[in-house]
């Protein structure tokens, strides 16, 4: 039961979060309720229990990524966007486009299927802790796709300091 | 389930663990506060001091009751928002920073048994708290709308985010060695050593996670984001009363923070080197209380220490030591653990 309420109402939140993010006029108030947002993500990942995974995100996304988005944003011309329009002329074709996938979604939800239980059940997490099951795995199983997703982010490191240098 | 002694009867057992928790809070952000007041008191004095002068001397016995004095004042001052300020954002920005720090605390073991939230990722979460400190910095500078709030909250987050980098990585080391992440696991783990800390194996580790202490805390030889000579105060130039306050406290909060994780991590917690123990086994029925409250209080002199000692850094000259040195020592010290861990345990 508790599981379920705590679900329910960061389900609700993140909906309403997620409207109000895109819904400011003032970019800096956007990324601000994008951080109430990160935290409703997080406490997501602690019903599942990903632990590793919930403290990762307030880390990266919440301390690191939404730092250097306010950055940028304190770099635009705060009074010219706010004095604009908020939205592009096309969004009805977004909402409409948005309101056949939720329809879609909804009927398809009956023929859902339960998949079947892996190794790790949340017993299994919970006697190994789960940064000690996630690293293994990591660095085991799935030690290819990790070193590629390393490789791609060491490039984009590469071109940033690339393109900062060509302009001196 | 017992609490002193007395039966919990059934069905009250939810209640009851958080009633617990509630009171082991309650206790631990008082006695927390009451540190934070006695910090400003004790830095007075200590700096008084070393600069041979006397601190503050006229509230009560060799000025006792200053903090108390200091306090009263604040809260009574006029709360001034600026007419261009963004309302909402400056209002909420000094509480960031303290809830963030205070409830860094939560997680901290201070002796045996003793902590609110005894989490499998201890580490992870100081990190996540000490990491959104910062917002309260940004969105101090961004909403007073004023140049010198402005640069001090620039300056503030490119320091914060880069000094956060070398201190995860010099942490690693302990990580490594301890195997686990859960601060009350990570004490246990350096009783291995008959000098009972991980300061001596890790002494790289060590040195790189003070300095980004320094860092991130804001203090000197770092304190550029509120550089009062070239800056006012920085990003809290329009801060005036509690809010003002606010920012103070989460300034010391954050001190006796960093300084906890480096007893924890590093002095081996609230236990004591077992050679000194055998030695003298009176030692062991002292409460480890005491020795973690020793060893802190040591870290927090250590600020004021520096402080009193050296001069502020350029910004470009921290930045430099930050990505230059601290990061190359923090990655050549997991190696270097990495290696010796591999070949002794196998």
């Amino acid at each position: 039961m508790l599981p379920k309420i705590f679900f329910g109402y960061f389900a609700i939140a993140m909906v309403v979060l997620s409207l109000l993010i895109i819904t400011r006029r003032n970019p800096v108030h956007s990324v601000l309720w994008m951080l109430v947002l990160f935290f409703h993500i997080a406490g997501l990942y602690l019903l599942l229990n990903a632990e590793f995974l919930a403290a990762v995100q307030v880390i990266l996304y919440a301390g690191a990524i939404l730092v250097l988005f306010l950055f940028v944003i304190m770099m635009l011309n705060l009074k010219e966007e706010i004095s604009g329009e908020r939205f592009e002329g096309a969004w009805p074709l977004g909402v409409s486009v948005s309101a056949i996938i939720f329809v879609l979604m909804l009927l398809t939800t009956g023929d859902f299927v339960h998949g079947p239980v892996g190794k790790y059940t949340i017993e299994v997490i919970k006697s190994e802790t789960h940064a000690k099951a996630l690293g293994k795995l990591l660095y085991t199983e799935y030690l290819f796709p990790f070193e590629i997703a390393s490789l791609i982010l060491l490039i984009a490191i590469v071109g940033a300091i690339v393109l900062a240098k060509r302009r001196s | 389930m017992n609490v002193f002694g007395m039966t919990v009867p059934a069905g009250f057992e939810l209640a009851t663990s958080i009633a617990i928790i509630i009171v082991k809070i309650a206790v631990i952000v008082a006695v927390t506060m009451l540190h934070v007041l006695y910090a400003t008191y004790f830095e007075r004095k200590v700096i008084g001091h070393m600069q041979v002068r006397l601190g503050p001397m006229r509230v009560g016995y060799h000025g006792i009751l200053q903090p108390f004095a200091d306090g009263i004042k604040l809260f009574f001052k006029e709360d001034v928002v600026p007419a261009e300020a963004d309302k909402t954002v400056f209002k909420i920005a000094p509480i960031i920073p303290v809830f963030a720090t205070l409830s860094a605390v939560a997680v901290i073991p201070f002796f045996d048994g003793f902590v609110i939230a005894n989490i499998n990722v201890g580490l992870l979460y100081l990190f996540a708290m000490s990491s959104l400190a910062a917002y309260g910095v940004i969105m101090a500078g961004w909403a007073s709308n004023s140049k010198y709030s402005f640069l001090g909250g620039l300056r503030s987050s490119a320091q914060v985010i880069s000094y956060e980098v070398p201190m995860g990585l010099s942490l690693v080391g302990v990580m490594l060695l301890s195997g686990s992440l859960n601060l009350t696991e990570i004490v246990k783990a350096q009783q291995q050593y008959w000098f009972g800390m991980y300061l001596i194996p890790q002494f790289l580790g060590y040195f790189v996670f003070m300095v980004s202490a320094f860092a991130e805390t804001n203090r000197t030889p770092f304190d550029l984001p509120e550089a009062e000579s070239e800056l006012v105060a920085g990003y809290f130039v329009e801060y005036s009363g509690m809010r003002f306050a606010f920012y103070y406290a989460a300034e010391y909060i954050g001190m006796i923070v960093m300084s906890c994780v480096a007893v924890i991590c590093f002095w081996g917690g609230w236990t004591l080197p077992p050679v000194l123990v055998d030695a003298v086994p009176a030692l062991a029925a002292v409460p480890g209380i005491v020795w973690f409250l020793a060893k802190v209080y040591f870290h927090v002199f250590l600020y004021y220490w520096v402080r009193a000692t050296v001069p502020r850094y350029r910004y470009d000259q921290l930045m430099s030591l930050g990505w230059k040195v601290l990061l190359p020592l923090a990655l050549a010290n997991i190696v270097v653990t990495s290696v010796v861990k591999f070949f002794a345990g196998s």
